[in-house]
């Protein structure tokens, strides 16, 4: 994927040498040899449009023929030699919840599960130092390599010489089960009459312990059963698809405006003859927040070691809906 | 181009290459000048369909492009004929045109050609062979990258003819510089071993070696290949296994996997069971409550011994270590590690550890569904075992509706292994939700997940009963169905309070038409006929009606039941009995008839059949046992979690079992890993047999031959004669020189004072030591002087045969030894008791004989001996390696030249004398300390204890290395351990303490500065080389005038050799003598030049950075030699 962006049919044929070279790299009689991708970019540099331009007019090649030295170095994940012009390291929060919600509309199961992704544009060796303001939070935490387990272990700081790029630093599980404010609540009012063909629809979406932000890119999926024919549906707000063949009504509502909640209602239209099917649809929700994390999640500071200049910081938030279902 | 005549569809592999030559002669001259032209064509898109459609024909070009001598043609051509590879088209018609590029500059090109190489070699074996000699040179190459890429693909070529080649490439690449190189080393070994086996033991060799490697890149592969090869080999991991756990967070992710594996499968056989108490008390726990009173007697003796015997369970530290190491992987990002992990622990941590697991398991939930699968398994198996560890993570077991159906089952699997009375409320309420999912697969595992509810936790059976009876009535016929057949089993456990719920199945039988659940139904109503008397008949007289269509299964239900209703209740029945019998009689299937005709027989009373009619009630109406409702991961822990067996729940290729848990634990010193032996030996028995061999062979085969047969038991009375000479002449002055009396003096005084303060003992026993030092200086000297005075004394009385010239040199060095030693030991009474075990090692023993009570190494014929082979070794080693050697090698140097210093006396020591050398050999450790062996005796009559170095006060920079404390001396014992002292290239005395468990005494050891360097390997030009960069001020030049008996070439040698620790440089010239060492802590090079002159003139030069060492260094040695 750092190779080619998409990973897509279409890409590996086009690249199939490259592949044939990466893999080799990677296995060596079914043994994984080199799996870090900032190395393997050293080994084998991966295919740009420049670099093609560059290769057709000097005939070079794009294997490196250099042992990248980190992998035999204490830092097998950093090349070196890294140079930038503009240093800097952001940092995104992303959070998503992972809940399950009953049909009465209370929490059945929810939990948080976090991420820190990072993009580190810094020149040379650089030592971070990251550190909440909250650590306790995390409750089950899994590190990039590079982080030190054991300044984690006692002082809950997240020491790191960072990889070259984007990576993740860490994932964590924050568990504390009834701290979890679930942002929006889901009304759902379905249901079939067995005598007629026709079953009423309406649902209605709303924002609720949101810290005051705007819930975003929301998106109502719902699998319906096989009874179902077709759907008449009129939003209040966005667009909505029915694909008659795999019975998936999607939905996407965009923003949510909390003085006027959107809302799809309509009538279900099915199969004829066949009794009213006995089980309701459930209903999966995404939705995106920005600038907050879920669970209170703060970064603290960030601080550099082992290199002089001043790096440029940014840390972003972020929460999302995970695996996030209501029953119906 | 121009191909587009043939044929698309035309299979290109089909066609031989030569065919497609034959058919188009002019194609060729065509193809020469449009390769050119056409390139950028090529360039566009190697993989689009148009190249290919034609691309039999296209091999041509293709040749043509390899055989050019344009690397971005050749690349063309090679991503080309890859491309084909990956299309699953036939390329190997193609092979002699690669090879040939194998030993293209273009690294591209190379690795293209590599890929070919490892797909189509073993087609081609012949032809393969070609490019054998490039990968040979290749691993030749200074470049790390292109050594490990050409043994990664030479050993990948299948060639059995190459075997011997791979072989030698996989030894010499096991001991390569860059670690990368070594790893590649270690994945070619199994290649190897798969495709030779007979090469196990030496592969194992390698295995060996990689093992020792500390890199982390080598570690986790060379496990790969040790499991791989030799996983029964056990014994290669001991002394490695202590490294592996330090380094196992350091290895790289997928090593890390491997060791772990490794080392829980290591762990199993070599540590005890952490959980045998908790089992045994488990055991006795039941036993106690089951068992009768006077069984219990009997046990609870047996219990008590046993229990006695294992309670004092101590985790070995070596396990601990692994378990501690092991823990933070949990942390890691890769799944595969975590998952390792969680198996390590669950198998070997004690039960209140397991639960660290749980946590980084439910994590893993969060992954792809492929890593959601395996790791559910797992925790399937666990929750069976350990069902505490995943009950607060309940919850995460949740299923969702987007889950796939296998992980929804899984998800059951474990919510019903977890299910215990306090949760069982909130688990039923899920799986009422489950009920109603669309998934109907999964909707008949959530039924028998309750039914396992209900069977385990009693509480709930009734409402569990209830629940399934109202899913009766579910439209769906598969729910149903399903319920059926979980009802029967449950009524199964209680069949008297539920004859409503029979009666209730009765009526379904119109409905259901699943044959199972049929057959469930039947067989229910048949077992218990008699709590529903009435409508048993009546269901029976509905099948007899659709007997004909209904399925096998049923069928036999339906028989059964008109036996046992024929039994009990035959006068409703019996029509009806006779009725269904009949039909089956005539069934298809044989089953059925025999069936049938088997329950005639039995049940139908004939004259006949009488014995066995009495007992058919009781055959067919006999208590049945309910059928236990269990999960189907319960036996699968013997398998070992994580592995591909424990997942298909079958034995999988290449599966290692996991060993059990051994009774005893294997000896744990195992895994120690060794020191250098002769540091650690401190018993003299090894020492000895250390030491004495090399002299043995060394004395004897130089001095032997010389050595008449007569003159050997002269020297052995010579020897007794002596030593008992020399002990007896150690209470008063022995010898008359003033350095010996001023040495006697200062024993006597300190004799008088004996509480005296140690300090001034100390300094006095300084310069008395110095006196003697300056005495060695010249032994040649002394050794005349002394046999005069020994002739004098007449107390030696024996020596004639000392003038023989085979002896000539150990005398000399028994005199000196003597002198400079007889002064201060008192241990020769016990010396006189022992005899030594060799005539020919005796006479040099005399002068040691007072160092120690045991036979040490006689230094006179070493020292002679050595000096000749040592500048013969260098003589050798200069022809062989002085065009290579440019950086001069340490030598190590051959000999333990023993001139002994006291560092306490045995007044001063309260009856302890300790005495020191200077060993010239390299301390272990670290090369820039000088090694000092210590020699301690006790003469005392009481045990010395704790005997130890404390409080080294070194000046600036110096470093004291302690021997180990010697924890007790018995009376008359000796003890010689090894101390290192950095002495920092300076002859500043280091100072400490030397403690015992009563005293502290004050020693300080003052190296002589001929001790501070070792010597070094050069040849005569390098020296030469390195004397002009030595020049100036670091020159330092002396004339001195040689004396009489210290002018052959021998002599000479032999005095500066011994004065300084420096190795002789092979020399050209005859008259010019030189010397070279390297300091031991600077490692600055220290050159000695010796020209004689005519007559007794010489020139000494020195040239050495260290100005102060040459300044001393020509001291010393001018006052060697002109002594």
């Amino acid at each position: 994927q750092d190779y080619f962006g998409v990973c897509s049919e279409v890409m590996i044929k086009d690249n199939v040498v490259v592949v044939y070279e990466v893999l080799e790299e990677m296995l060596d009689n079914g043994f994984p040899l080199a799996t870090e991708s900032n190395i393997l970019k050293e080994l084998i540099k991966p295919p740009t449009i420049l670099r093609t331009v560059v290769n057709t007019i000097t005939g070079s090649t794009n294997v490196g023929d250099q042992l990248p030295t980190g992998q035999l170095s204490v830092v097998p994940w950093r090349r070196t030699g890294v140079k930038y012009t503009n240093n800097e390291a952001y940092f995104d929060v992303i959070e998503e919840i992972d809940a399950i919600i009953d049909k009465s509309g209370s929490t059945i199961t929810a939990e948080i599960q976090g991420v820190i992704d990072a993009c580190v544009k810094l020149t040379g060796m650089p030592d971070l130092t990251l550190s909440f303001m909250n650590p306790r939070l995390l409750d089950d935490v899994s590190f990039h390599p590079c982080v030190r387990f054991k300044r984690w272990e006692s002082e809950r700081i997240l020491s790191f010489i960072p990889p070259d790029g984007n990576f993740r630093l860490l994932s964590y599980h924050v568990s504390a089960q009834n701290l979890v404010a679930i942002p929006v609540y889901v009304k759902h009012n379905i249901s079939f009459r067995d005598s007629s063909s026709l079953g009423r629809f309406e649902i209605t979406v709303g924002p609720k312990q949101t810290m005051g932000k705007t819930v975003e890119g929301v998106m109502v999926t719902s699998q319906m059963p096989k009874g179902v024919l077709n759907m008449t549906l009129t939003p209040s707000q966005g667009t909505h698809i029915f694909d008659p063949v795999t019975k998936l009504l999607s939905w996407d509502v965009g923003k949510i405006n909390p003085q006027k909640l959107p809302s799809l209602k309509g009538s279900v239209s099915l199969q004829a003859g066949t009794s009213k099917p006995d089980e309701n649809p459930t209903i999966n929700l995404q939705f995106k927040i920005q600038q907050l994390a879920i669970s209170g999640l703060k970064v603290n500071r960030l601080d550099m070691y082992g290199e002089k200049y001043k790096p440029f910081k940014g840390i972003k938030y972020m929460t999302k809906a995970g695996k996030f279902q209501v029953r119906t | 181009m121009t191909l587009t005549s043939v044929p698309a569809s035309q299979p290109a592999a089909s066609r031989l290459h030569p065919a497609a030559m034959a058919a188009s002669p002019a194609y060729g001259e065509e193809k020469g000048g449009s390769s050119s032209l056409g390139e950028p064509e090529y360039g566009h898109d190697p993989a689009s369909g148009g190249i290919f459609s034609s691309d039999y024909k296209r091999h041509d070009d293709l040749k043509e492009m390899l055989d050019s001598n344009k690397d971005s043609l050749k690349l063309e051509a090679m991503k080309r004929i890859v491309a084909m590879i990956a299309r699953g088209k036939n390329a190997s018609d193609l092979f002699p045109a690669v090879v040939k590029n194998v030993a293209c500059k273009n690294i591209e090109v190379k690795k293209l050609v590599y890929v070919y190489l490892v797909r189509y070699a073993e087609e081609q074996q012949d032809l393969a062979l070609l490019s054998i000699s490039t990968f040979q040179r290749g691993l030749k190459d200074p470049n790390q990258l292109i050594r490990a890429s050409a043994l990664r693909v030479l050993s990948s070529i299948r060639v059995p003819i190459i075997v011997p080649i791979m072989m030698l490439a996989i030894k010499e690449a096991a001991s390569d510089m860059s670690p990368y190189v070594r790893k590649t080393a270690a994945h070619a070994i199994p290649k190897l071993y798969s495709l030779d086996s007979d090469q196990k033991d030496q592969l194992i060799e390698v295995i060996e070696k990689l093992l020792a490697d500390k890199t982390t890149l080598v570690a986790g592969s060379v496990v790969m290949a040790f499991e791989e090869v030799c996983p029964e080999r056990i014994d290669l991991i001991h002394k490695n296994y202590r490294k592996l756990c330090n380094l196992l967070i350091d290895v790289e992710e997928w090593g890390q996997v491997v060791i772990i594996n490794m080392l829980t499968r290591y762990a199993r056989t070599q540590f005890l069971s952490p959980n045998q108490n908790e089992s045994l008390l488990e055991e006795s726990a039941e036993k106690v409550f089951y068992g009768s009173e006077e069984e219990d007697a009997k046990d609870t003796k047996a219990e008590a011994a046993s229990l006695a015997k294992r309670k004092p369970y101590v985790m070995d530290p070596d396990h601990r270590l692994l378990l501690r190491n092991t823990k933070p992987l949990l942390q890691s990002r890769n799944a595969a590690v975590v998952m390792a992990v969680a198996q390590l622990y669950f198998h070997l941590a004690p039960k209140a550890e397991v639960g660290v697991i749980a946590k980084a398991l439910v994590r893993l939930l969060r992954s792809h569904s492929e890593v959601q699968y395996v790791v559910l398994q797992n925790v399937a198996t666990m929750s069976i075992k350990r069902r505490g560890m995943f009950e607060p993570y309940l919850k995460s077991f949740y299923i969702r509706s987007t889950d796939p159906t296998q992980i929804k089952i899984l998800k059951l699997e474990v919510l019903t292994n977890l299910a215990n009375e306090t949760n069982i409320s909130t688990i039923l309420r899920e799986f009422q939700t489950y009920i109603r999912s669309m998934d109907k697969d999964f909707v008949a595992a959530t039924i028998q997940a309750i039914g396992r509810c209900a069977t385990n936790i009693g509480k709930v059976r009734d409402t569990c009963l209830n629940g399934l009876v109202q899913l009766l009535s579910n439209r769906d016929e598969l729910v149903v169905a399903e319920s059926v057949v979980v009802i029967k089993k449950l009524l199964q456990m209680q069949p008297a309070q539920h004859s409503e719920i029979i009666k209730h199945m009765a009526k379904l039988t119109d409905n259901i038409q699943v044959p199972m659940a049929r057959a469930s139904i039947l067989w229910l109503i048949g077992e218990y006929c008699e709590h529903v008397p009435k409508i048993a008949p009546d269901v029976l007289r509905k099948m007899a009606k659709s007997f004909t269509n209904e399925e096998d299964i049923v069928k036999l239900q339906v028989i059964n039941l008109a036996a046992k209703l024929y039994l009990t209740n035959s006068k409703q029945s019996k029509l009806l009995t006779q009725y269904v019998l009949n039909l089956a009689k005539y069934d298809q299937n044989y089953d059925i008839r025999d069936r049938a005709r088997f329950i005639r027989q039995l049940i139908v009373p004939t004259e006949k059949s009488g014995a066995l009619n009495k007992y058919a009630k009781k055959l067919f109406l006999a208590q049945k046992p309910a059928p236990i409702l269990e999960s189907s991961f319960k036996d699968r822990d013997h398998f070992q979690l994580g592995s591909l067996s424990h997942l298909l729940n079958a034995k999988a290729v290449g599966y290692q079992e996991l060993p059990d848990w051994p009774d005893e634990a294997p000896d744990p010193s195992v895994r120690n890993v060794e020191v250098p032996e002769w540091t650690k030996c401190t018993s003299r028995e090894k020492r000895k047999e250390k030491v004495e061999k090399p002299f043995y062979s060394d004395s004897e085969g130089e001095s032997g031959p010389t050595e008449s047969a007569d003159s050997e038991p002269e020297s052995v009375s010579e020897e007794s004669g002596s030593s008992g000479s020399s002990s007896s002449s150690s209470s008063d002055s022995e010898e008359e020189e003033e350095e010996e009396e001023e040495e006697e003096g200062s024993r006597e005084q300190s004799e008088d004072k004996e509480d005296e303060e140690e300090k001034r003992t100390k300094r006095k026993k300084e310069g008395s030591r110095k006196a003697a030092l300056g005495s060695m200086g010249s032994p040649s000297e002394e050794e005349e002087e002394e046999e005069e005075g020994v002739k004098k004394s007449k107390k030696k009385k024996a020596s004639q045969g000392r003038k023989d010239h085979a002896e000539t040199s150990s005398e000399e060095a028994s005199a000196s030894e003597s002198s400079s030693s007889g002064s201060d030991s008192g241990s020769e009474v016990e010396a006189k008791q022992r005899k030594p075990p060799s005539s020919r090692a005796g006479p040099k023993e005399i002068s040691l004989l007072d160092l120690d009570d045991f036979t040490p190494p006689p230094p006179q014929p070493v020292l002679s001996s050595s000096v000749i082979s040592t500048s013969l070794v260098t003589d050798l080693e200069g022809l062989t390696l002085t065009d290579t050697s440019l950086a001069p090698a340490l030598l190590s140097p051959a000999f333990g030249a023993v001139r002994t210093y006291e560092l306490l006396h045995r007044m001063a020591g309260e009856g302890l004398s300790v005495e020191y050398c200077f060993s010239r050999r390299p301390f272990p450790g670290d090369p820039h300390m000088v090694a000092v062996q210590i020699q301690i005796s006790n003469n005392t009559d009481a045990e010395v204890k704790s005997l130890r170095v404390s409080e080294p006060k070194p000046l600036s920079g110096m470093r004291i290395q302690e021997f180990p404390e010697i924890e007790c001396l018995a009376p008359g014992d000796t003890a010689s351990v090894v101390m290192g002292i950095d002495f920092c290239d300076s002859t500043q005395a280091a100072n400490f303490q030397l403690c015992t468990h009563t005293r502290h005494f004050y020693v300080s050891i003052q190296p002589p500065v001929g001790e501070l360097m070792a010597p070094v390997f050069m040849s005569e030009n390098e020296f030469k080389k390195e004397q002009g960069k030595l020049m100036g001020m670091s020159e330092i030049t002396e004339k001195l005038t040689l004396p009489e008996k210290c002018r052959s070439d021998h002599t000479i040698v032999q005095q500066v050799t011994l004065a300084a620790n420096v190795g002789r440089v092979p020399c050209g010239a005859d008259n010019v003598y030189r010397f070279v060492a390297k300091t031991v802590t600077s490692g600055s090079l220290v050159l000695i030049t010796l020209e004689r002159r005519e007559g007794a003139a010489a020139q000494l030069t020195v040239n050495s950075e260290k100005m102060v060492i040459g300044t001393m260094l020509v001291k010393d040695i001018i006052q060697a030699l002109a002594q």
